[in-house]
């Protein structure tokens, strides 16, 4: 099943990663996500668009089923990724969260060394025999975070005292290091310089590769930078969803094309 | 908009330079809150400079002891009569009075009391003192020993300005002449004034013999209940206060839970010993007056406190951080226990030595487990016993001379004090310790 699956996705840059049908998401009496439903493509970069509140970050959530530790949370509907239900039962949310990695809004690097924040996910899955294997793997993580030249000289330095925007990178590298399939990122952006940010935008286009990415922004440019996929979200609703060139250049709803010429978010 | 576009000129141009009522107003609100502040930091200070103050001059008197020596000839004849004697130690008594008065001929110093009269100088201590020495080194019979005597509170009081001639005209042990000859021993160098190891090593002693009272015992019985409560509270308060603040889902049962807990801070110590001596001794049947009881009972008061500061510790650790180590991939424990405790850590000790502190200070709760009293305790024979055996504690001995009659156990009830506070200072210098240690990590 494995090799077929491979096979496949060889032959089809586009096949379909995470699938999500007639998701509901409520945070106690409030309809916080209504029925939204999307195909995210296998090394795409998709974009969640959309004003404040309307929903997109709670979707992004969803797939690595974060919104399982706010107690109020209630999800109804259907996430599959690679066609098994990430809500079954008998999905473990540790495993699922390896797997699907994730980036937040602000860099929230361990407050421990550049090293043990990037070997942290590999130490508690397990991932490396020995010192060797664990530095391989921290290499190519700060590498794939194209920050390893930047911080090879002082592995032991605490995280926290990098730049912002080296935090980020450093958040995913710490993110990349469980070899995750998907990649959430959470305005991964929106508390960066415009250079740090010229930087991360370019590192999301090059993670494509490998991952599936998904990212929340506000910013309408940066999705059309970076995402080949886009999404609308407008109060809980997935208003449209499609290729990035036409949701910016030819929308089909009138509050996408709203939202994109500014006149309302 | 249309302001922005044309603005209007204002239609009297203020000045920068002149102040105005209100600005004033607000400016001189401001200097008066500091003033207050600075009153109200002021005030304090002068309550601990007074305090310490207090504490030091009326306790530093309890360091020092009044030592009589005398140089005794161990005679094995005489000692074997004395052993053989009904009231052995009073056969001693009469030995070391006569050595006295003998020293007293040598030195030059012309008296006319009688060998008896002289000995009231000495601590009633003197005759075990000389007993148990002769006992244990019988091989130096024959030799001649000088020995230190603990010279009686009056003698002791007298040289360190507690009492006067005046306040012996109605006392029935010592008299002026007493005090003459105590002037010249101090000149010739035989009675002398010793920093004194016994206060802070030796035993309680009975209200005739202040001057041997020492609060070493009680010291050990609050080191062993201290190491109950830290055994116990710091376990149990961290392990409640992580499942509370981190696992426990919140609804009716957990809040009930909270509001209890911080209730309980504020209950009465003493209805804390109530409960202790109800449960532990009468119920549960362990030794009274232990401070294994005393320990437990300290841990129920201490509980709440490590608790409330726990979780406070836990509470002010950044989400983020939690959000970062479920974000790849860890259960809830591990980011818990990898991120989230480490980074309490600071908070959680200091909360526990706070805890600790009170604990230590607490008499309340001990009198009702029978902790506070004329214990008559001797060393604890090894840690056993160190737990089990009948002890006080340190505020219990405090408040146990202070309410005695004799003013002589009023200076050590200070000097006590003194004791206790350093061990607060030293348990506050070590949670500071540990915090930097712990806040290195970032």
């Amino acid at each position: 099943m494995d090799d077929l699956r491979r096979t496949e996705a060889l032959l089809s840059q586009q096949q379909t990663k995470i699938s999500a049908r007639n998701v509901q998401v409520w945070y106690g009496d409030t309809h916080a996500i209504k029925d939204v439903s999307v195909e995210i493509a296998d090394k795409t970069t998709t974009a969640f668009i959309g004003p404040s509140g309307c929903g997109k970050s709670t979707f992004l959530r969803c797939i690595n089923r974060m919104n399982d530790t706010i107690p109020a949370a209630r999800i109804e509907g259907d996430i599959e990724i690679d066609g098994e239900d990430i809500y079954d039962r008998r999905v473990d949310p540790v495993r699922l969260r390896a797997k699907v990695g994730m980036v937040f809004q602000k860099p929230n690097p361990f407050p421990k060394s550049i090293y043990d924040n990037v070997a942290y996910g590999p130490r508690i899955h397990g991932l490396a025999r020995g010192r060797a294997e664990l530095d391989a793997i921290v290499e190519k993580a700060l590498r794939r975070a194209a920050l390893w030249n930047e911080v090879k000289d002082r592995l032991t330095a605490p995280g926290t005292g990098l730049s912002g925007g080296q935090q980020q990178r450093l958040c995913i590298a710490r993110a990349v290091a469980t070899e995750p399939e998907v990649l959430l990122m959470d305005e991964p952006c929106s508390a960066l310089d415009p250079i740090a940010t010229a930087q991360v935008e370019e590192l999301i286009d090059e993670l494509r590769q490998n991952y599936s990415v998904v990212i929340v922004t506000h910013s309408m440019q940066q999705a059309a930078r970076v995402s080949q996929k886009t999404a609308f979200f407008h109060l809980g609703h997935l208003v449209e969803f499609g290729d990035t060139a036409t949701i910016f250049t030819n929308p089909e709803d009138s509050r996408t094309e709203s939202y994109i010429s500014g006149r309302i978010g | 908009m249309s302001d922005a576009i044309a603005p209007t000129p204002p239609a009297r141009a203020v000045s920068l330079h002149a102040t105005d009522a209100r600005t004033r107003r607000r400016n001189a609100a401001e200097k008066r809150f500091k003033a207050y502040g600075l009153t109200a930091i002021g005030i304090g200070l002068a309550f601990l400079a007074a305090l310490l103050f207090a504490i030091v001059s009326n306790g530093s008197a309890a360091f020092t002891q009044t030592f009589v020596e005398v140089p005794i000839t161990l005679d094995a004849e005489e000692i074997a009569a004395a052993e053989s004697s009904i009231v052995k130690t009073s056969k001693y008594r009469e030995i070391i009075h006569g050595a006295l008065l003998e020293q007293l001929a040598d030195a030059g110093i012309e008296t006319d009391m009688d060998a008896a009269e002289l000995g009231k100088i000495l601590s009633s201590s003197e005759a075990a003192e000389m007993r148990d020495f002769a006992l244990a080194n019988p091989e130096r019979m024959g030799e001649t020993v000088r020995f230190d005597f603990l010279a009686s509170s009056r003698v002791d009081g007298y040289l360190k300005g507690r009492v006067t001639r005046d306040a012996l005209a109605r006392d029935q042990n010592l008299d002026a002449a007493h005090l003459d000859l105590v002037d010249r021993l101090a000149e010739q160098g035989i009675v002398v004034k010793r920093f004194n190891w016994d206060f802070i090593l030796g035993a309680d002693a009975s209200d005739q013999r202040p001057e041997q009272a020492g609060i070493g015992v009680a010291m050990l019985g609050s080191f062993f209940m201290m190491l109950v409560v830290l055994a116990l509270a710091l376990p149990i308060g961290v392990a409640a206060s992580i499942y509370l603040e981190e696992f426990a889902p919140k609804n009716r049962i957990t809040d009930f839970i909270e509001v209890n807990i911080s209730n309980l801070a504020a209950v009465p110590s003493i209805v804390f010993g109530i409960l202790g001596l109800a449960v532990f001794i009468q119920f549960a049947g362990l030794p009274q007056s232990a401070p294994l009881v005393g320990g437990l009972v300290l841990t129920l008061m201490t509980l709440p406190t490590i608790i409330i500061s726990t979780r406070a510790a836990l509470a002010a650790v950044p989400p983020s951080i939690r959000a970062a180590a479920l974000g790849v991939g860890a259960s809830k424990m591990q980011s818990v226990f990898h991120h989230v405790l480490p980074l309490a850590m600071p908070g959680i000790l200091t909360g526990t030595i706070i805890g600790l502190a009170q604990a230590l200070g607490e008499t309340a709760p001990l009198l009702l487990i029978g902790m506070v009293g004329f214990i008559a305790s001797n060393y604890p024979d090894g840690v056993v016993s160190g737990f089990t055996d009948p002890n006080s504690a340190m505020p219990a001995q405090i408040y146990e001379w202070a309410k005695r009659a004799d003013p002589a156990f009023y200076e050590r009830a200070w000097g006590g004090i003194i004791i206790l506070l350093l061990f607060l200072m030293t348990m506050n210098f070590i949670a500071i310790l540990l915090r930097r240690r712990f806040e290195r990590r970032w």
